[in-house]
């Protein structure tokens, strides 16, 4: 049995240890909000939040992950977190997704980017693009995460 | 996503053939009106095209299609909610927003109140006009237009009806607006308040439709309706279907397409934790596969990791990449069946020549949602689950499998994560061998439904790529860029070639799908030769088909031509295109007068490059600046002239382009290849296969030529002309044309 702490909620899950948090997320407790597109961190569809830091979830075994916070795009963008609303918010007025299935992990990389930053700090749009470099989107969607990023960013100031 | 062929090309036995999945229409249903469930209580939304009781009131739309019957499409319930049948896959393009714009449009719905749910395999969601259902070929919009039109259009007539008989006032006295039906006085029903009532009018047979100037949604830039689900995790997709019970396989594909196993141990395999059996599936070209089944992924890919398999590839064509260039070479001096002609004399005398070789690898299209489908077998019908462009095609194929009458199958289409011509196949292949190993798990005496996943090494080396092509040029020119005679040879597989397509896009040894965009609209005399070897690689449409290659080609050559003769690109495609094509000038006017080009002085080491291409009948030009940095092509800024008639969501049209500039700028980087060595796919993941990110992303302008003419698709005609834009502008820099995909600079 192994203890996880996803969105606030305790689970106590009968997996194997190197079960990847992905898997656990997905398969076993039903949260499919975050993506399974590569398996490999080679795309970012999985991102979560592990203490608040982007982690790639298809590759980190829930045995990694024992006794830290996890939050996924579920709670991150409904679930009362001020700058995920505030991503979540622009993300809808630039009408960011086509597809939208790598949209949870563009989401996630751009929260904790935003969380990231010293207060009342605006990004450059270089800093933006090094912090999305790890997400891809096969629709193409770039340039409307960097305006949603940005406005993001000015709007928590 | 599909080849421009036209329907009066489909010959009807393979209407018939694609179609095998779909019951006759039911008379009945031509006197259906649009709320028929509603009387049965619960609005079940699911079943309302499938209940084929009689409506029993008035039959003047005897004649009506099932794609013209409102209720197949359309459902207002009490509290006005207005749900919209899409007879289209979702898969970003925006059809899911854009079709019930139009059909809200004609009804006078309230826009704040329309929701949408996506068809099946039923006869209504054929599109209307191929007859099979489909998404492809930049065709939702361009072919549902009317029909959308005329849906909201003969619902909007049922609720006047039903509230002039309510107000016993003549009909043509009411007007409607918001949702609402307007009367003399200040009378106001809402649509949820008549939607019952409606339900008992005839259906119209006939309805009038708005004068475009009244149009108070349509060409107005509207927002997707899924923006907020999408950007909060809660859209489902179809590698989200959870059913109760239901496992998960992995297939460990064979490495050679159609190799079987001379050997199988899966011992290791059955005794990881939540696997429940394993069993062998026949696939595609005589292979066989061996699937893994558990009760989710991870262990189902732990069993597939502890197979020990030996393949027999001996049976099986090894196609090795470098092999293969060197025989299309050699093809490519070989007569074959011309699809052009011209007198080739003046190549000879011709002041000018240019002699080219282009080479484009194969591509695969690597939707973000690696390629899913679940499968439930019940007594005597089953149900899928999938993301498909072909819910009739992959209907029929799936009760081939599991040995039903294709009635007996449903085919619940799911949103999906991208597909750009991948969830469109002949064969139905990720779709059968789903519907295998739910057979073979049925037979192993375990009841469940079973969710097919591809992990993304599957899909990368799957197969059904956009195949590799040689083109071969010898131009000869005048020194005022005049040509003279344009010999030219095409060497790729046919996509149709084999399939039920083949009719209707193959003729005299030319699959139509592979020429697309060349020569046109220039009046050019050319000779054009076309080779289709046939080779053990899978191959299909991939976003733009033909002129993912036709138009680089086309576009770099004569910019070349331009050049060399000491004219500007822009000012010699407009002295061809003469008044002849009018959408080419007013699309590239446009961009040019956007971008500043010729007008604005370029930073140090930057260049201008220009194309322009026409594909599924829309025109999009596109003007870029360019620079080489480390000798690397780095693409700036883009300014894009888009002629697509009627836009009916501009601010889709502008993501549509944006992403489609965006996927052909993938083919231009280092690594945008699947390459073969000895029938083996060289490519894994996106390690190996490139597709771009926001640090390769340029700034993307896109602007719309205003037009009131009836709409052309946008899914696909942004993506042909940005790559020879991107290498004119390169050429222009290093003085060395571009001839290659992915960019190779000399």
């Amino acid at each position: 049995m192994i203890t996880l702490h996803i969105n606030g909620q305790e689970h106590r899950l009968d997996l194997p240890p190197d079960t990847p948090l992905l898997w656990a997320l997905r398969d076993t407790l039903g949260l499919t909000g975050t993506k399974f597109g590569c398996g490999a961190a080679l795309c970012g569809a999985c991102t979560v939040h592990l203490d608040g830091e982007a982690i790639r979830s298809c590759v980190t075994p829930i045995s990694a992950v024992e006794g830290r916070k996890v939050t996924t795009i579920e709670a991150a963008t409904e679930g009362g977190d001020r700058i995920g609303a505030a991503v979540r918010d622009a993300w809808v007025r630039h009408d960011v997704a086509q597809c939208g299935y790598c949209q949870s992990g563009q989401i996630m990389s751009a929260m904790a980017f935003l969380k990231s930053l010293p207060k009342g700090k605006q990004p450059t749009a270089a800093e933006i693009d090094a912090a999305m470099a790890g997400n891809l989107c096969r629709c193409g969607t770039y340039s409307r995460i960097r305006a949603a990023v940005a406005d993001a960013a000015r709007a928590l100031v | 996503m599909l080849p421009d062929f036209f329907p009066d090309q489909l010959p009807p036995a393979l209407r018939d053939l694609l179609e095998r999945g779909v019951p006759a229409p039911d008379p009945a249903m031509s006197r259906r009106s649009f709320l028929k469930l509603a009387g049965l209580g619960g609005l079940a939304l699911g079943a309302f095209p499938l209940v084929a009781a009689a409506q029993g009131a008035g039959a003047q739309a005897d004649a009506l299609k099932p794609t013209q019957q409102p209720s197949a499409f359309l459902h207002i319930d009490a509290d006005g909610v207005v749900t919209v049948a899409i007879n289209r896959l979702e898969f970003g393009q925006g059809v899911q927003t854009a079709l019930p714009m139009i059909l809200a449009e004609e009804l006078d719905a309230d826009w704040n109140k329309v929701r949408t749910r996506f068809g099946d395999n039923s006869p209504a969601y054929v599109d209307p006009a191929y007859g099979m259902h489909m998404t492809g070929g930049s065709n939702s919009i361009k072919n549902s237009f009317v029909q959308y039109r005329e849906l909201g259009a003969r619902a909007r007539s049922m609720l006047v009806s039903a509230a002039a008989a309510r107000w016993k006032v003549d009909a043509a006295k009411l007007r409607t607006a918001s949702g609402q039906v307007l009367g003399p006085g200040g009378r106001r029903l809402t649509y949820g308040e008549l939607a019952e009532a409606a339900m008992a009018q005839p259906v119209p047979g006939h309805v009038a439709l708005k004068d475009p100037k009244n149009f108070r949604l349509i060409g107005h830039p509207t927002p997707r309706l899924d923006a907020r689900a999408k950007s909060s995790g809660r859209q489902d997709f179809g590698i989200d279907v959870r059913l109760p019970g239901q496992l998960t396989a992995v297939i460990a594909h064979p490495p050679v397409f159609g190799a079987r196993p001379r050997s199988v141990d899966d011992s290791a395999a059955r005794v990881v934790k939540g696997v429940k059996t394993v069993v062998r599936i026949p696939l595609e070209r005589g292979g066989e596969g061996i699937a893994v089944v558990a009760d989710g992924y991870w262990p189902a890919r732990q069993g597939r990791e502890a197979l020990k398999v030996e393949w027999d590839t001996n049976a099986v064509e090894g196609v090795d990449s470098a092999r293969q260039l060197a025989q299309y070479r050699e093809l490519a001096g070989q007569p074959g069946p011309r699809h052009f002609d011209a007198d080739m004399t003046p190549l000879d005398s011709a002041p000018h020549r240019i002699d080219a070789e282009f080479v484009f690898p194969y591509l695969a299209h690597a939707p973000m949602e690696p390629l899913n489908c679940t499968v439930r077998i019940g007594r005597e019908d089953a149900e899928l689950w999938v993301g498909t462009q072909f819910p009739g095609v992959d209907g029929a194929a799936a009760a081939r499998v599991l040995g039903l009458k294709p009635e007996q199958v449903k085919v619940h289409v799911q949103m999906a994560g991208g597909g750009f011509g991948r969830r469109a196949v002949a064969t139905s292949d990720y779709v059968v061998e789903a519907c295998e190993v739910a057979k073979a798990v049925r037979t192993a005496g375990i009841e469940a439904p079973v969710r097919m996943i591809w992990s993304r090494e599957d899909d990368i080396r799957g197969g059904y790529y956009r195949p590799m092509h040689l083109h071969r040029a010898r131009i000869g020119f005048d020194e005022r860029g005049r040509v003279l005679a344009w010999d030219h040879v095409l060497v790729g597989q046919s996509i149709a070639a084999g399939t039920p397509f083949e009719g209707g896009m193959v003729k005299n040894g030319v699959d139509h799908s592979a020429v697309e965009g060349m020569r046109e609209p220039y009046p050019l005399p050319m000779r054009l030769t076309v080779h289709h070897p046939k080779l053990n690689v899978p191959v299909l449409w991939w976003r733009s088909v033909g002129s993912t290659h036709t138009a680089f080609v086309m576009e770099t050559l004569l910019d070349e031509i331009a050049r060399s003769t000491q004219q500007d690109p822009v000012a010699y495609r407009m002295a061809l295109f003469g008044d002849q094509h009018p959408r080419h000038r007013a699309a590239l006017k446009l961009a040019v007068d956007k971008s500043g080009y010729g007008k604005r002085r370029l930073p140090e080491g930057r260049a201008w490059g220009v194309a322009v291409h026409e594909s599924f009948s829309s025109v999009v030009a596109y003007v870029v600046e360019a620079s080489v940095q480390q000798g690397r092509p780095v693409l700036h800024r883009v300014t894009a002239g888009v002629h697509c008639n009627l836009a009916v969501n501009p601010r889709g049209v502008e993501a549509q382009v944006q992403g489609a500039a965006m996927m052909a700028l993938s083919t231009c980087l280092p690594g945008s290849a699947i390459t073969f060595k000895d029938g083996e796919v060289e490519q894994r993941n996106f390690d190996g296969f490139t597709v771009a990110r926001i640090t390769d992303t340029p700034e993307i302008e896109v602007h719309i030529v205003p037009s009131a003419e009836p709409p052309t698709g946008m899914g696909e005609p942004g993506l042909p002309p940005l790559a020879p834009a991107f290498a004119n502008a390169i050429a222009q820099l290093t003085g060395k044309p571009m001839r290659e995909l992915p960019f190779r600079l000399a």
